[in-house]
């Protein structure tokens, strides 16, 4: 399935050998001790931004280099060729939800402090919008900023976080009014500081990723670090919720390709009742049946990415392949590890494909985050 | 480019058209849906009854119909592989499934080898007559004893003098009784495997031609197939159609473009019958409110559009592949593969949410229940269609 496929050209496919080469080079090796540890080291960051990787999409003028969705596109799809869902969501935060808000709805003094050092990888961001009592439903959040000479005290408190530890600022969303709300949320860039009090949180997968809590006790943020305009932070929320989704979606065609590969290799290589997996019958249409849904959820996302591109707002078709792939994508790395059977239980050095059972942990996210299967089904079915 | 103003109105009531359609293939969709709801589907009931009339063709013949991708030369529209779709998409508005597969047998089943590989001399015998409608065909080659199994096919056609002699049994043939011509596998040479096999056109009036039986099914009641059986029938060599032992792979490359149309019709039928519910389901009340305004029933509708919506990217996608020349059998059975997995759920889902009325003939569910069941037995079944796709890899 490597035929040159509409929206991409063979411009995008050069720059997908070229980040492929560079994430196996430089990456990909080091996934296994990542995951171990829940962390992988800053310089991720600093090596993709000497690539040129972290401003794909971003113009020139800010250190980027000038491309377009598509571009980011082939890198999301790539990323996940490192085997670690966690630091492709560590970069992908950064990249994909930190920053496009700030290159979107900043000043251009909130691109220079902001923006530009992120692409060089020098600092890193985080989107804090979640909180322990507002998720899929963001108009319920509570963290308030109350206004004060010069800016604003923020308090409250924000959860699942990726790079809420390690990150240099927050793009986060508060309560600029009492009754918050559609028309009472903004967003500020909070710098870390004394009073911004992070803790890491231990999940089912994406363990390489830092995901945390992030408490706010009276932290003051001046008021030029208002992002967009007062009280229409939810603007911003759903400006970049199309991109996010499609990111996914991107992401589990990546990993849903991978994991097939993989899967079908160690299938013709593994023998029992004295011929290779592959030879049964059963295993291959399991393959086949796998492979069909790999190219269904890349048909749909692609063409939903081709949509988007040209400008169409295609929030039926984003939500779809949202919905479709993160199922998918559980449901395919589920059928991978039943296909390794044993070997596919086993971490670390225990076994053969470690990638294997950290792949269906990390993808079990995917029908959770960015608005669960049920979110995007209520979007659907009020869209119909 | 998303802005924040226009990303709180999503266009979702806009026109989508994908990209591999032009206006041309918008105002011959419109065209074809007027003619299928005017002309076809106030008469869909009674054709369950009766099967489908032979006028039907001569009519889509007199519209242009009949030979919409197919060469101006043979009295086509010479249009692209996309006009093909667009008639196999908009016939389901016919409300027939039957209808749908007996068209779709006469002009992207028996017609395309004819044109592919038939002699000038064939081409204007048939493929002409056909395209205006004044002559059906149909295609032979699932047998008693092999369906999927191609290469297990034992009718067989032996050379005498300038002649064959063709005898054998085919099952299951759509438009097997209202044919005038078949396009007839046949196995020429038993010792050569694959190469083997070769085409015929047999006039269905030959002597030796018995049309044994009308065969009752599951549902495509409004098509009519058949039982054959080939007695001693003399056809001369001229009918041949192709290369003497080319024949499995003449019908290997037919079979691409028939499951391409079947894939597209049934996402078409699911669409129609996913349209029919949802209008159903903002009208029928139960505790007080329309059945669409619960939240469950709400995401079985969304679910439902995301696999319809799925299958038909996987189709036109794989359309655009198969039009600009590649031959990409493994995107087209996984194609076939899920759409008619994918509209046989969609059928299903339709009948619950429909209760008890989705149970009865008038509400039409069940038909599009029983149409949509064949298509992953017909043109390759699911499994044959896995195991296409699994040796692709080379697995």
């Amino acid at each position: 399935m490597n035929q040159l496929t509409p929206p991409f050209s063979e411009e995008h496919e050069e720059l997908r050998a070229s980040i492929r080469g560079f994430i196996e080079r430089e990456l990909t090796p080091h996934a296994a001790k990542w995951e171990e540890d829940e962390w992988f080291p800053n310089e991720v960051f600093t090596k993709m931004a000497g690539q040129g990787l972290l401003g794909l999409k971003y113009p020139q003028q800010h250190g980027g280099q000038g491309g377009d969705y598509l571009h980011e596109a082939v890198l999301i799809e790539e990323l996940t060729r490192i085997g670690s869902g966690g630091t492709a969501a560590g970069i992908g935060a950064h990249v994909n939800i930190a920053t496009p808000p700030i290159w979107k709805f900043g000043s251009v003094e909130h691109k220079r402090t902001y923006l530009e050092p992120a692409i060089r990888g020098e600092k890193i961001g985080a989107l804090a919008i979640t909180e322990p009592g507002a998720g899929s439903d963001v108009a319920a959040l509570r963290t308030r900023a109350t206004p004060v000479d010069g800016g604003w005290v923020v308090n409250g408190e924000k959860t699942y976080i990726t790079n809420g530890v390690r990150a240099d600022f927050m793009v986060t969303a508060v309560k600029t009014t009492e009754e918050g709300g559609h028309h009472g949320i903004s967003f500020l860039i909070v710098e870390r500081q004394e009073g911004v009090k992070s803790a890491a949180l231990h999940k089912l997968g994406w363990r390489a990723s830092d995901t945390a809590t992030i408490a706010f006790e009276d932290v003051f943020v001046p008021a030029e670090n208002l992002l967009g305009a007062e009280h229409e932070g939810f603007k911003l929320i759903m400006a970049n919720f199309q991109w996010e989704r499609l990111a996914m979606a991107l992401g589990s065609v990546g990993a849903m390709r991978v994991a097939w590969e993989r899967t079908a290799q160690y299938a013709g290589e593994r023998e029992t009742f004295g011929k290779p997996l592959s030879g049964h019958q059963a295993i291959r249409h399991k393959l086949a049946d796998m492979a069909t849904s790999v190219y269904t959820c890349q048909c749909v996302t692609y063409d939903a990415l081709r949509r988007f591109v040209n400008g169409e707002e295609p929030l039926k078709e984003v939500s779809m392949a949202k919905l479709l792939t993160q199922r998918a994508c559980f449901e395919l790395m589920d059928e991978c590890l039943q296909i390794h059977g044993g070997a596919g239980y086993m971490r670390g050095d225990s076994g053969p494909a470690p990638h294997v059972e950290r792949a269906v942990r990390d993808a079990r996210l995917g029908p959770i985050g960015g608005g669960s299967d049920e979110i995007m089904r209520e979007i659907l079915g009020r869209l119909l | 480019m998303a802005t924040a103003e226009s990303v709180l109105k999503p266009d979702f009531a806009a026109k989508r058209k994908h990209f591999i359609f032009k206006d041309e293939h918008e105002a011959l969709r419109e065209s074809v849906r007027n003619f299928a709801l005017k002309e076809l589907a106030p008469h869909a009931a009674e054709w369950e009854e009766t099967t489908f009339p032979n006028s039907v063709f001569t009519r889509m013949g007199e519209l242009g119909f009949l030979g919409l991708d197919k060469p101006e030369e043979y009295g086509g529209q010479g249009g692209d592989y996309f006009s093909a779709m667009v008639l196999a998409e908009e016939i389901t508005n016919a409300n027939s499934g039957g209808l749908a597969m007996g068209l779709a047998v006469h002009t992207d089943m028996a017609m395309p080898p004819i044109l592919a590989f038939g002699t000038e001399e064939q081409k204007q015998e048939w493929v002409v007559p056909a395209i205006k409608g004044e002559k059906i065909l149909c295609l032979g080659i699932t047998e008693p004893d092999a369906g999927s199994d191609v290469a297990g096919i034992k009718t067989r056609a032996v050379r005498d003098g300038d002649d064959f002699i063709i005898n054998g049994s085919k099952t299951y043939i759509t438009n097997g009784h209202r044919a005038d011509v078949i396009v007839l596998v046949t196995k020429t040479d038993p010792e050569a495997g694959y190469d083997g096999f070769s085409l015929f056109l047999v006039p269905m009036d030959s002597p030796g031609v018995i049309k044994e039986k009308k065969l009752e099914k599951m549902g495509m009641h409004a098509s009519d197939t058949a039982l054959l059986a080939f007695q001693d029938v003399r056809v001369p060599a001229s009918a041949m159609l192709g290369q003497e032992g080319r024949g499995f792979y003449h019908i290997m490359w037919e079979l691409q473009g028939e499951r391409m149309i079947g894939a597209a019709g049934c996402v078409a039928a699911a669409q129609k019958c996913f349209d029919h519910t949802l209008k159903y389901a903002k009208e029928r009340e139960a505790f007080g409110k329309a059945i669409g305004h619960f939240q469950v029933i709400r995401h079985k509708f969304a679910d439902m559009a995301t696999k319809i919506e799925a299958g038909r990217q996987l189709v036109y996608m794989t359309a655009y592949r198969f039009a600009n020349g590649e031959y990409p059998v493994r995107e087209i059975s996984m194609a076939k593969l899920y759409t008619a997995r994918m509209a046989c759920e969609v059928a299903d889902e339709c009948i619950q949410i429909h209760g008890g009325a989705g149970y009865m003939r008038e509400y039409n569910v069940e038909r599009v229940w029983r149409d949509m069941r064949l298509n992953r037995i017909g043109a390759g079944t699911d499994e044959i269609m896995l195991d296409v796709i699994g040796r692709s890899y080379g697995l």
